[in-house]
């Protein structure tokens, strides 16, 4: 099951350039929320202060307080464990190129120690049908490899990867805006269902998307959040003005 | 054409002299004095096994730890860019220099020519070209392959080692190939370490024959006899070192998945 999130004073950099300025937000559990602004505005790295991921860069700093589930994911854990209970879906797909479709998904475990084969069958199976990519791949799973697959279908492999860790949070930055409609439309399919399950937060680009899969939205412009709410209130009627000008299209 | 003109050309001309001296007791028999007819060099061409065997022991393991240092954990660091130096420089080190180094730190202290010598040798050669094909197959590995095994909670340590290697081992292994064939024709660092000898020997602490030390021996020698040997010895070195090259190719291609690139 999916668990809350609470963010306060939230700060980040990279290098001298102040990216996220005093961010605090409440993201609920086990729904979607989507994150919109305009490029450069800090959405993306938003989200990987959710998972650690952003001080993988070496000039990358944060400072504030995130709770994930109750827990303080800067003051009282190890970076390895929060990805672990927060996936992550990357704007590219980025399957492991020289892995079968069946070590793709099962790799989060397999790195991790786990070893009983047989859970790990079901497990594989499991996730590629809650990612919707079972039928499509079942019978080579082992024969060929994540790379092989279309673009879509890779995007989906990626999601059946970060849900095979069985995580409680489900980051995705951007995930279809590398997409075609079609595979768009399955991707946002999926979230509507995952989102019973998992706590998602998903940065997007586009609009309708936000509209069509988030219960709540955050509008972010230049490092900071300006608006957070329910996604019929940013939509309909916003009560910053910079929101309405975003919404309506006068810039971004 | 161009390009394989050069190989084949030497092929050619390397069956066309070497061809007629190939029989069994070349593989069979080690070298005879001079005027005995027959002889081979079965002891050249399994004491180039052993020497090569020893110095990919050393020289791919340390290589390849090199190059994953430099591309993964060491980016822009005095040490890494020292390292880098070092590598260019003991590329470019002659290899007579090289086995007159080894000769100094490891036959003068055992007080013998030995095989481990000679494989020494060969090993520190192969370092450079392995260490900097790895990094090189490194760094083209993309980042959004790194940030996926991070991003599922695999420490950094373990994601390079089973991701990010992996996701480049065809080109670290072509690296090592190269490294390989390389070294497999070096003469000149031989000279002063595994020495050679016309005996049997597969003793890592004895002189040791080698086919290229064996070729050389022959061809400035003399006799048209031992000038026959030395083109078949030719030939058969070429022949091994493809084989050898295609069968790590082989081997290592089965465990590609179908559409990898």
């Amino acid at each position: 099951m999916g668990v809350g999130i609470e963010v306060s004073n939230l700060n980040a950099w990279y290098g001298a350039n102040h990216t996220l300025q005093d961010i605090n937000l409440n993201i609920p559990a086990n729904h979607a929320t989507a994150l919109i602004g305009p490029s450069g505005c800090g959405k993306s790295t938003f989200v990987r202060c959710l998972n650690r991921m952003h001080e993988t860069n070496p000039i990358a700093r944060v400072t504030g307080s995130v709770l994930i589930g109750g827990l303080d994911i800067y003051a009282n854990a190890k970076p390895v464990e929060i990805r672990r209970r927060v996936g992550m879906v990357f704007q590219r797909p980025n399957p492991f190129p020289t892995m079968s479709i069946y070590d793709n998904v099962a790799a989060g475990l397999k790195l991790n120690g786990f070893t009983n084969r047989h859970a790990l069958d079901e497990i594989v199976e499991r996730s590629l049908k809650h990612a919707a990519l079972w039928d499509e791949v079942k019978d080579d799973l082992k024969k060929q490899s994540g790379a092989s697959l279309s673009g879509g279908q890779q995007q989906r492999l990626c999601i059946a990867r970060a849900l095979a860790v069985d995580p409680e949070v489900l980051l995705m930055d951007e995930p279809a805006s590398a997409l075609d409609p079609v595979s768009t439309s399955k991707i946002e399919d999926l979230i509507f269902q995952l989102k019973s399950e998992y706590t998602i937060v998903i940065v997007t680009h586009n609009m309708q998307q936000a509209a069509r899969v988030a219960e709540k939205t955050g509008f972010f412009l230049n490092g900071r959040m300006i608006e957070f709410d329910s996604t019929q209130k940013i939509f309909t009627n916003p009560t910053d003005k910079r929101t309405e000008d975003y919404i309506t299209g006068r810039f971004g | 054409m161009l390009v394989v003109a050069p190989l084949v050309a030497i092929f050619i001309y390397l069956v066309y002299k070497g061809a007629s001296s190939l029989n069994l007791a070349f593989f069979t028999h080690n070298p005879v004095p001079v005027g005995e007819s027959g002889g081979g060099m079965a002891n050249a061409i399994v004491g180039s096994a052993i020497l090569l065997g020893v110095g990919s022991l050393i020289g791919i393991p340390m290589g390849i730890a090199g190059g994953i240092y430099l591309a993964e954990f060491g980016r822009g660091t005095k040490l890494a860019n020292a390292i880098r130096f070092t590598a260019d420089v003991l590329n470019g080190v002659p290899s007579i220099v090289m086995g007159i180094a080894v000769y100094s730190l490891v036959v003068v202290p055992q007080g013998h020519f030995s095989a481990f010598s000679g494989g020494v040798a060969l090993g520190i050669m192969m370092i450079p070209t392995v260490c900097r094909t790895t990094e090189e197959m490194l760094l083209m590995v993309p980042n959004a392959v790194r940030e996926a095994a991070l991003a599922l909670g695999v420490p950094n340590w373990h994601s390079v080692l089973s991701i990010t290697v992996r996701t480049a081992s065809a080109g670290i292994i072509t690296g090592c190939m190269l490294a390989f064939a390389r070294v497999a024709g070096e003469t000149a660092p031989l000279i002063f370490t595994a020495f050679g000898n016309v005996d049997w020997s597969a003793k890592l602490s004895e002189p040791i024959a080698a086919l290229p030390l064996q070729i050389y021996v022959y061809a400035i020698s003399p006799y048209d006899e031992w000038h026959r040997l030395a083109w078949a010895g030719a030939l058969v070195l070429i022949v091994l070192i493809m084989l050898a090259v295609s069968l790590v190719r082989y081997v290592t291609s089965r465990g590609v998945m179908k559409g990898a690139n």
